[in-house]
């Protein structure tokens, strides 16, 4: 099993990163045009399909899945969850250096407090080697949940 | 915008979320670690033989179901909480239950190192959204 990544999979991380930072702004966004949802019309969510921040939102969040979920087939999720947070690093870093937008103190702090998790986990083992797996396998062809 | 739901109905909603979305990514992550890697399979059987892999895993349908909820969850909440107040609540919530759950259920070696780049995570988060 694998413990060091290939740079691909330095890629695909990436567009872990991008895909979900960007869907999820673009989401927020499109929802707050939208207005409240009122729980006994649900249907009105559908509405929030013509709107389309939403649109490429969901398709960026479709992107970020199966991105996701090739990173998860070769690493633990605790060593892939901190590269979802980095994408919020590079939000902030493009409204201040693309849309000029100001950055308190408490961003950089933001920036620099997210920028270690990814280096300390980065620096370890992507994968888990577990002793027995060959063997869970054979016994139990689900899974230890 | 600014919104005004109850303290109550707003904890409600983003714990909700964070639930739906602890479940759906530790079963999505059970059925991937159980599967290998992606990459091999594509190798070996193409991208149709990749997705029917994964669709075929019942663990991974069920996380996606999770994951559908989580969307519709999502979205519901950011019509009733402040982006500010829910994105950094649900990622905090859901980066310290996915390493609970990921060294629970998917006996993953969560070391010190991991747990302090939760840490540093759910600070940073909430840092970067104030």
């Amino acid at each position: 099993m694998k413990h060091r990544l290939a740079p691909q999979q330095y890629l695909i991380l990436l567009t872990v990163m991008v895909t979900a930072s960007f869907g999820d702004a673009l989401l927020s966004h499109g929802m707050s045009q939208m207005g409240p949802v009122d729980l006994h019309h649900p249907a009105i969510l559908l509405r929030a399909l013509a709107n389309l921040n939403i649109v490429v939102g969901i398709f960026l969040l479709i992107g970020f899945f199966a991105s996701y979920m090739t990173a998860l087939s070769w690493a633990d999720l605790t060593f892939v969850m901190p590269a979802t947070a980095f994408g919020n690093v590079m939000v902030a870093l493009i409204g201040r250096f693309w849309l000029h937008e100001h950055l308190s103190l408490s961003r950089w702090l933001g920036i620099l407090l997210l920028t270690c998790a990814v280096g300390f986990v980065a620096n370890g083992p992507s994968r888990t080697e577990h002793g027995d797996e060959v063997e869970l396998t054979r016994v139990d062809p689900g899974i230890a949940l | 915008m600014t919104h005004s739901a109850s303290p109550m109905l707003t904890w409600i909603a983003i714990g909700l979320v964070a639930a739906l979305a602890i479940a759906g990514e530790v079963l999505i992550a059970g059925a991937m670690q159980k599967l290998g890697d992606l990459d091999i399979i594509r190798e070996r059987s193409g991208m149709a033989g990749a997705i029917r892999a994964v669709l075929s895993s019942p663990l991974f349908l069920t996380g996606a179901f999770c994951m559908a909820l989580n969307f519709f969850a999502m979205l519901y909440t950011l019509s009733l909480v402040d982006f500010t107040l829910a994105m950094p609540g649900i990622a905090s919530f859901t980066y310290v239950g996915n390493a609970v759950a990921a060294k629970i259920f998917l006996r993953e070696n969560v070391d010190k190192r991991r747990w302090l780049a939760v840490g540093f995570v759910c600070v940073g988060v909430y840092l970067i959204s104030k």
